[in-house]
């Protein structure tokens, strides 16, 4: 991918919000340990927020880059850094808004939650997006 | 007919429409050619048959091919279209100058996976449909984990020209096919443009034939190559068109001939087109058993990072180093770059970039991420290794201040920074790919002369963002340009498969937004996109 540090937060707010939004709907009822569904969605708006952090910091990376482009692999293994950081912050109960059970945020539900967001949503800005959005690819991942 | 004061051309292509062929040969007056803008009568009078079609593209290459895609998908049919060339199909040229630079059908190119021409969507890519189709893991593994742990995915030659085949026959390209050379494209008095065609002949009662149009797109490639001065005069003196030779011109028999002699070759230039003659060269070694001495010379040798003003420590202007965020990986003479732009030119922060430069800094931009450049591939480090080793690819650094015959070999003057060394060599090959100025290219200067056209701040034809030739608009026409003739505009990657379909998906923007053709939104993409796999028409 070729991004721009507009066209990043824009594909990534926009990629959050449908396929995010859309998957958590789906999953949330399934998950291991029963959260509902304010949890699930604020855990999506603290990834959200702090992956628009992140971007400013791939931002500086991709400097170095002489190509300025950002390898397909990056785009899959950022999952560690992102989520290992949104579970340490849920871990130390400091994701605002959410009513921590006792024995804190099931893992597993955060784990399988975000891990298939993620894998969907590297897919589809690798390929599938270039289908209805023709101008995407060219203008640095902008939507508009 | 239209009316000759109308201020737009309107569509009409029945060829019963068409001027009777007049009784003189139906060529161009001196007159016409002194005027810059053109009436309907002074085309008739000179016997000149006049063919409506709303938009003519120029070339028939692989740029008239993307933009005519791009219209046909965004509606258009087959009557509002013609493409004016001289070529067969629009993969000729570039399979002609490919397969003599020793890329034939089975080897790849040195493009992105993503850059499909026949394809406006880039997707699914060629890699991952090479690697679907062949359930190839190691090319969908590559895919994923280029650069880093793979070379780029390239295409294969063979595959691009067939799946160019496919898309031509779906849009029905060969309807909107018009064969002959165009002489000359000049405004209309009124609005629109005459374009010039000159059809092989036996093909027209006339000399010439007009082609009246509201939009002109033009793309006719790469002005012409030159050859490096000293070798073009050799060449000429010597009447010797056998021992020194240029890559991109047909020269096999240097190859035949190396397989049979043991014999030294001087290769000249350190480009991609070096990397594709040094690996035949090696190829042949191995392969057929060649005792074949390489000798490669480098104008500018590369030993580490470097930018488009050469080494590190090279001078710059506003002097120091190169920049800590614009260093490229470079070594043994070569600088090293996957693509011949570094990639984010062709959607990235490199193209946002230099869409808001203008005039110095836009040609200091592009002066910075240029330069002559090659991929780093593993086969080929593997390969120049062995030759350094064993001793048989050597490299010289510096410039020939003169060439003379002695025997049958060429004794070299070569100018290096230990002074002149003598290099005595059976046959030169010389791939430093110089390109002609574009005002050597009939068509664009008599443009530059009497079109209103002008240059860009690196000398070729000056565009604006929506790829529209600035000054040459007529009344509500407008006059396109794409490709190799463009560089040096808004935006860098022209003279690039994708770089082609950025062009026209611009131009496909500037004309639906003059009513030519329908918006291509995400539900028409989408459709057309199903079409596209299952390979109806648009």
């Amino acid at each position: 991918m070729l991004p721009t540090l507009n066209g990043r937060i824009q594909t990534r707010i926009f990629m959050l919000v449908v396929f995010g939004g859309l998957i958590t709907l789906a999953l949330t009822p399934i998950l291991p340990g029963d959260p509902d569904y304010r949890t699930t969605y604020l855990i999506l708006a603290a990834v959200l927020v702090l992956g628009i952090l992140w971007e400013l910091v791939y931002h500086v990376i991709q400097q170095f880059r002489w190509e300025k482009d950002w390898p397909t692999l990056f785009g899959l293994i950022t999952a560690v850094n992102e989520g290992a950081l949104v579970w340490l912050l849920l871990d130390l109960e400091l994701v605002p808004g959410i009513d921590y059970p006792s024995d804190g945020v099931p893992f597993w539900a955060f784990f399988i939650d975000f891990a298939v967001i993620w894998v969907i949503i590297w897919i589809w800005t690798n390929g599938p997006m270039r289908v209805p959005f023709i101008r995407w690819r060219f203008f640095g991942g902008r939507i508009v | 007919m239209i009316d000759p004061s109308a201020g737009s051309v309107v569509p009409t292509t029945d060829p019963s429409t068409y001027l009777p062929a007049q009784p003189i040969s139906g060529d161009l007056t001196d007159q016409m050619l002194q005027t810059d803008f053109w009436t309907d009568d002074l085309v008739a009078a000179a016997g000149i048959p006049i063919v409506d079609v709303p938009f003519v593209t120029v070339g028939g290459g692989i740029g008239s091919f993307v933009t005519v895609d791009y219209l046909r998908i965004a509606g258009v049919p087959t009557s509002q279209m013609r493409v004016l060339s001289t070529l067969d199909f629009p993969w000729q040229t570039y399979e002609y100058l490919t397969r003599v630079s020793q890329v034939p059908r089975p080897e790849r190119i040195r493009s992105d996976s993503a850059s499909r021409p026949d394809n406006i969507w880039g997707f699914p890519s060629y890699g991952f449909a090479e690697g679907v189709r062949k359930f190839n893991l190691k090319v969908l593994w590559g895919l994923f984990s280029e650069p880093i742990f793979a070379d780029y995915y390239t295409p294969k030659a063979g595959n691009v020209f067939e799946q160019l085949e496919r898309e031509s026959k779906r849009i029905d390209y060969d309807e909107m096919l018009v064969k002959g050379l165009v002489r000359i494209v000049r405004r209309r008095y009124g609005g629109g443009y005459f374009t010039i065609l000159t059809p092989p002949e036996g093909a027209s009662a006339t000399k010439r034939v007009a082609f009246r149009s509201q939009y002109v797109h033009l793309a006719v490639g790469y002005p012409g190559l030159k050859f490096l001065p000293e070798l073009q005069r050799y060449r000429t003196e010597n009447n010797d068109y056998q021992h020194i030779v240029n890559a991109y011109e047909a020269h096999e028999h240097v190859y035949e001939r190396l397989v049979q002699k043991p014999s030294t070759v001087l290769v000249r230039g350190g480009g991609i087109v070096a990397s594709r003659i040094l690996q035949r060269l090696m190829d042949d070694r191995e392969k057929h058993g060649a005792q074949t001495n390489i000798v490669h010379l480098f104008r500018t040798y590369i030993n580490g990072t470097n930018d488009g003003y050469g080494n590190e420590s090279d001078p710059r202007p506003g002097g120091g180093r190169t920049r800590v965020t614009m260093r490229r990986r470079g070594a043994n003479g070569w600088a090293y770059q996957g693509f011949n732009y570094p990639k984010s030119v062709w959607g990235g922060q490199l193209k946002a970039q230099v869409r808001n430069l203008e005039g110095e800094e836009r040609a200091e931009l592009y002066k910075r991420m240029g330069g002559t450049n090659t991929p780093w591939r593993k086969s080929w480090q593997r390969q120049m290794n062995q030759g350094r080793r064993e001793g048989w690819y050597n490299c010289v650094v510096g410039t020939v201040d003169a060439m003379e015959p002695s025997g049958s070999r060429i004794l070299n003057q070569v100018r290096t920074a230990q002074g002149v060394v003598p290099l005595e060599v059976d046959f030169v090959i010389d791939c430093t790919g110089l390109e002609a100025d574009i005002a050597e290219h009939r068509l664009l200067k008599d443009l530059l002369d009497h079109g209103g056209a002008s240059r860009n701040p690196v000398g070729r034809l000056n565009v604006d963002r929506s790829f529209e030739l600035i000054g040459t608009a007529s009344g509500s026409g407008a006059m396109y340009a794409s490709g190799a003739t463009t560089l040096g505009g808004y935006f860098p990657g022209v003279d690039t498969f994708l770089g082609l379909q950025v062009a026209a998906q611009e131009i496909y923007g500037d004309l639906r937004k003059r009513g030519f053709c329908k918006r291509i939104g995400p539900v028409r993409s989408t459709v057309q996109w199903w079409k596209w796999l299952a390979g109806s028409t648009p």
